[in-house]
């Protein structure tokens, strides 16, 4: 198992380094840099630019070097912990990304959590209630969770909330608190507005879950080990949480690979409709600007983080499912 | 007669599933009785609504079902006397008596249990519900079970997973699982139908042992009737839901009254019939090969040989498991050193257990696999071509002369496939004709095989199982192929059915002119359809020649075990369990030595008998020694 895992952790290596390339080499394709659409900004609303300042920043950033170069600059700045400089902000990526990715992580969490609490139950009760009125209840409400886009949701959520509740719904918390440090009110005031981008995120990977756990229980409801499990004399309660259940498991854990990433992207563009102050409205951002150190070390950050969730949902399959651990598999 | 009360009293037994515009009656106001202590058979045709009988009794019978009736449950232990249909589903009673007071086994055990939890975990559980024990005791009592069971290592197996365990091993943790709280009623649900006849012949022993043992009764519901005469006491035969016929087996077997338990009994091949007599299945197929294949009536004279196997063997490396594939590998010989021919419009048999290296040598005929050494040679009207080396146009060529029918009737036709698509693929693949003349020839085959046109349009998942294997055949024989090798093609039917696949077969090839290899496990199958047999074990030829010398002379030890083993409808022929019910690898430790591996004595080698019989044993053995 040990070293299964090393194994595993070496092939990550030359998957990451493909990974960086094609990123350097996307974001490298659209002709010019980040310079040279600041300059047409500025142009276009009639602002003479410091020529002088920008050629001494493509300088001190390598921008007159071959691509090469600036490519394994890039790179071994990442490893030693230096993610560049953005231009777009004025400051180092770290301290952009920074703030932003607590509030992220934290809007995340709670949506996948809340997805869980909802999808579980329900996913249950749909299979074992095959066909009845709250299956096909569910499944019409699920269908819909799953058919309105995020944005839409978002813009009607929005509405209400603000007619019915009064608050402002946009934003993770009251302007006020955004630089402030912690406190009981900003606590308050994010746990006020946390409700709404939960929503509208989690409908549609609610939706989602309900029904593939539907369908892997009902494959598995009808399996012979639960007609055994029965006929010992087992509560069927207890038949359904400990074999079927159980076995419908194998899909959720696969998931877990693709969630570490989904948690720090934060939604992209319900983020940019609700002017939240997560990860995803900067990310779209910067690539539109061809801000390249921000939006490829970024992107970078999100391909390990699929990586390690990946390695991470396969050791757990195999800790969880004795049949991937235990089968030494024929050869031909 | 009746010196004790009876055990369980079922009257007036009805289940039916409700569906669209109607219900479907599956069981018919039954009544049957099982007296404690006896073995009780219940006999049908699948579909009969045998297995939903047993549910119901045990009332696990889905929810949709309704269940109506009586089924009086009388319990010497508790003195109770509960009418089990009446219970409420799933409460507190019936819960006590499932796994306590009875105890059931199912048909397939590789899916009885659950895969990722330990055997231990499984059989403990019922303990866990039905006894207060503490958790030391209950892995006695577990341990103790398996052992009863024929685990030589209880330890060991209490925490290995099912996967690990071969489908005769699991059937036995199986019945360890049913019986672990000693129940006054064992339901077996078609115990043995998913086990080769060797190992059928252990679990039957097994079972039988048990049921004296622990002074149980014992509803077996099979539709075997050769399992019948071996095990039961009391013998009720149904149909359609309804009893037809009900008795002690000797009333059952010796005087059978109902035509329809007649039609059953002649439906099972018996070693003691003669061989040209034609079975009678329950309801016959008519051929109908009219314009199929132009009966190849070439003036060419062909070799007499079709298929010559000369020295195959094929080696797997098995990974050890538990170290995610890094662990050694080890070399598994499946096929050994294997040869013989196969002659111009015969059916040679070849038999063997599960696991004997059968379907691994079908596979390499078919190019499924890479031989790792060996020589096999195709002689058709092309001249010979080299089956193991051939590539390009010589393969497809190949491939239109040497078709497969499967044994598992329900995997080996794609769901998602109409009858029509499924039978022309192969046209397609071969490019054979235009459209209109494939549409005329799949017509053609599918009538060969006594399916009406109707049938082309429906899927696979509307036809019974041996209709589906009438799809399978229809298919192979879609490019006239001369050879047709057949993996067990009727081990996975009901007796009835299989009558008629076989004879089927049997006049598809002399229709046809074509040439089969018949593989088999069991011995009285082959009997029936094979001119030549070669007996398989451990990847070897242990013995081949004429199906007359095989089943009345039989010289190696091995096929002698293999032919006890098979069950029959004849309560003077019932199994030998002393010859049968030992596995046979403990069986081998009493080979005569002529036929065991030696050193000094050099290898084994094939020593001819004469008429092209021949045996494997030791070189230095003479043959006048080996005949009895």
């Amino acid at each position: 198992m040990l070293r299964y895992i090393l194994w595993r952790i070496m092939v990550m290596i030359p998957t990451l380094v493909m990974i960086s390339l094609l990123i350097f080499t996307i974001i490298e394709l659209p002709p010019g840099d980040y310079f040279e659409s600041y300059v047409e900004q500025l142009k276009a609303i009639g602002e003479k630019a410091d020529m002088q300042e920008i050629e001494d920043l493509r300088a001190r950033y390598g921008f007159d070097k071959s691509e090469p170069v600036r490519y394994l600059n890039w790179v071994s700045g990442m490893v030693t912990g230096d993610f560049g400089y953005s231009f777009e902000y004025r400051m180092p990526v770290t301290d952009v990304v920074g703030d932003r990715v607590w509030l992220t992580i934290l809007v995340s969490t709670v949506t996948i959590i809340v997805t869980w609490l909802l999808a579980f139950p329900i996913g249950v009760y749909s299979a074992t209630h095959q066909y009845s009125w709250g299956d096909y209840g569910l499944t019409l409400l699920g269908l819909i969770g799953l058919a309105v886009p995020n944005f839409v949701l978002a813009l009607v959520l929005m509405y209400f909330a603000n007619i019915w509740f009064g608050t402002s719904i946009g934003h993770l918390m009251d302007q006020q608190y955004l630089s402030e440090p912690m406190s009981w009110a900003k606590v308050k005031s994010i746990l006020e507005h946390i409700w709404i981008p939960v929503i509208i995120i989690g409908t549609a990977g609610t939706a989602g879950m309900v029904r593939r756990l539907r369908a892997n229980l009902l494959d598995e409801l009808n399996k012979q080990y639960v007609m055994t499990a029965r006929a010992k004399g087992l509560h069927p309660f207890r038949v359904l949480v400990k074999y079927p259940l159980r076995m419908s498991l194998n899909f959720f854990i696969s998931d877990i690979g693709s969630i570490l990433p989904a948690v720090i992207s934060g939604a992209e563009i319900t983020a940019v409709v609700l002017s939240l102050e997560t990860t995803g409205p900067m990310l779209i951002r910067a690539l539109q600007s061809q801000d390249m150190y921000l939006a490829g070390s970024f992107l970078m950050f999100l391909s390990f983080l699929t990586v390690i969730g990946v390695l991470i949902s396969d050791i757990a399959l195999a800790l969880f499912d004795p049949r991937i651990r235990l089968r030494g598999g024929r050869t031909r | 007669m009746n010196e004790r009360p009876e055990l369980l009293h079922i009257e007036g037994l009805n289940v039916s599933f409700p569906v669209l515009g109607g219900a479907i009656h599956a069981v018919k106001d039954f009544g049957m009785r099982i007296r404690p202590g006896k073995v009780t058979a219940l006999v049908g045709e699948s579909g009969s609504g045998k297995s939903a009988l047993g549910r119901a009794v045990m009332g696990i019978e889905t929810k949709i079902a309704r269940i109506t009736g009586c089924a009086m449950f009388n319990d010497h232990a508790t003195g109770e006397n509960l009418d089990l249909i009446k219970l409420p589903r799933d409460g507190r009673k019936i819960r006590a008596i499932r796994g306590g007071r009875i105890g059931m086994i199912f048909q397939e055990p590789m899916t009885s249990f659950s895969p990722i939890h330990t055997v231990g975990n499984q059989i403990e559980e019922t303990l866990r519900i039905h006894k207060p024990l503490s958790v030391s005791e209950r892995r006695e009592s577990c341990e103790e079970m398996l052992k009863l069971v024929g685990f030589e290592e209880p330890q060991r197996v209490f925490d290995m997973y099912p996967f690990e365990l071969s489908g005769g091993m699991r059937q036995r943790a199986m019945i360890a699982m049913a019986l672990i709280c000693r129940p006054a009623l064992l339901i077996a649900d078609e115990p043995t139908t998913a086990l080769d006849v060797t190992i059928q012949a252990q679990i039957l022993k097994l079972l039988q042992e048990l049921q004296s043992q622990l002074g149980m009764a014992m509803l077996l519901i099979t539709h075997d009737l050769g399992v019948v005469a071996s095990m039961a006491d009391e013998v009720v035969v149904m149909y359609r839901g309804e009893v037809m016929e009900a008795g002690t087996a000797s009333d059952i077997f010796r005087h059978p009254q109902h035509p329809y338990t007649q039609g059953l009994m002649a439906a099972v091949p018996d070693f003691d019939r003669p061989r040209s007599e034609r079975l009678k299945p329950l309801r016959e197929i008519q051929v109908d090969t009219a314009g199929l294949m132009d009966k190849r009536k070439s003036e060419k004279v062909l070799p007499e040989v079709v298929l010559s196997v000369q020295h195959v063997s094929k080696s797997f490396a098995t990974k050890q498991s538990g170290n995610f594939g890094f662990g050694a590998t080890q070399k598994t010989i499946a096929v050994n050193d294997v040869s013989f021919d196969i002659m111009r419009g015969e059916t040679l048999g070849l038999v063997g257990e599960s696991g004997c290296g059968k379907t691994t040598l079908s596979k390499l005929l078919m190019r499924g696999l890479k031989a790792d050494q060996g020589e096999v040679i195709y002689n058709g009207e092309a001249g010979p071509i080299d089956v193991l080396g051939a590539r390009g146009d010589a393969l497809q060529d190949l491939h239109t002369k040497i078709q497969m029918v499967f044994q598992d009737p329900v995997s080996s036709l794609s769901p998602r496939m109409t009858v029509r698509n499924i039978v022309r693929e192969p046209l397609d693949i071969h490019k054979r004709g235009d459209r209109k003349k494939r549409q005329a020839i799949i017509r053609k085959l599918i009538h060969a095989v006594g399916l009406p046109d109707s049938a082309l349009v429906r899927y696979p998942h509307s036809f019974s199982g041996g209709q589906r294997q009438r799809i399978g055949i229809a298919r192979s024989l879609a490019l006239g192929p001369d050879l047709l090798i057949l993996d067990e093609p009727v081990s996975a039917l009901d007796v009835s059915i299989q009558a008629q696949i076989l004879n089927l077969m049997k006049d598809l090839k002399s229709e046809l002119g074509l040439t089969y290899l018949f593989i088999s496990h069991n011995l009285a199958v082959v009997n029936y359809m094979a001119d030549r047999v070669a007996v398989m074990y451990a990847g070897r030829i242990v013995e081949i020649g004429s199906c007359e010398t095989i089943m009345r002379q039989p010289v190696h030890p091995y096929t002698k075990k293999l032919l006890a083993a098979v069950p029959l409808p004849n309560l003077d022929h019932k199994l030998d369990f002393n010859t049968a019910g030992v596995s046979s690898a403990s069986a081998r430790k009493i080979w005569g030595k002529q036929f065991l591996e030696d050193r000094a004595a050099g290898d084994l080698t094939h020593i001819d008998l004469g008429n092209g019989h021949m045996v494997l044993a030791r070189s230095n053995v003479d043959a006048r020694e080996l005949v009895p």
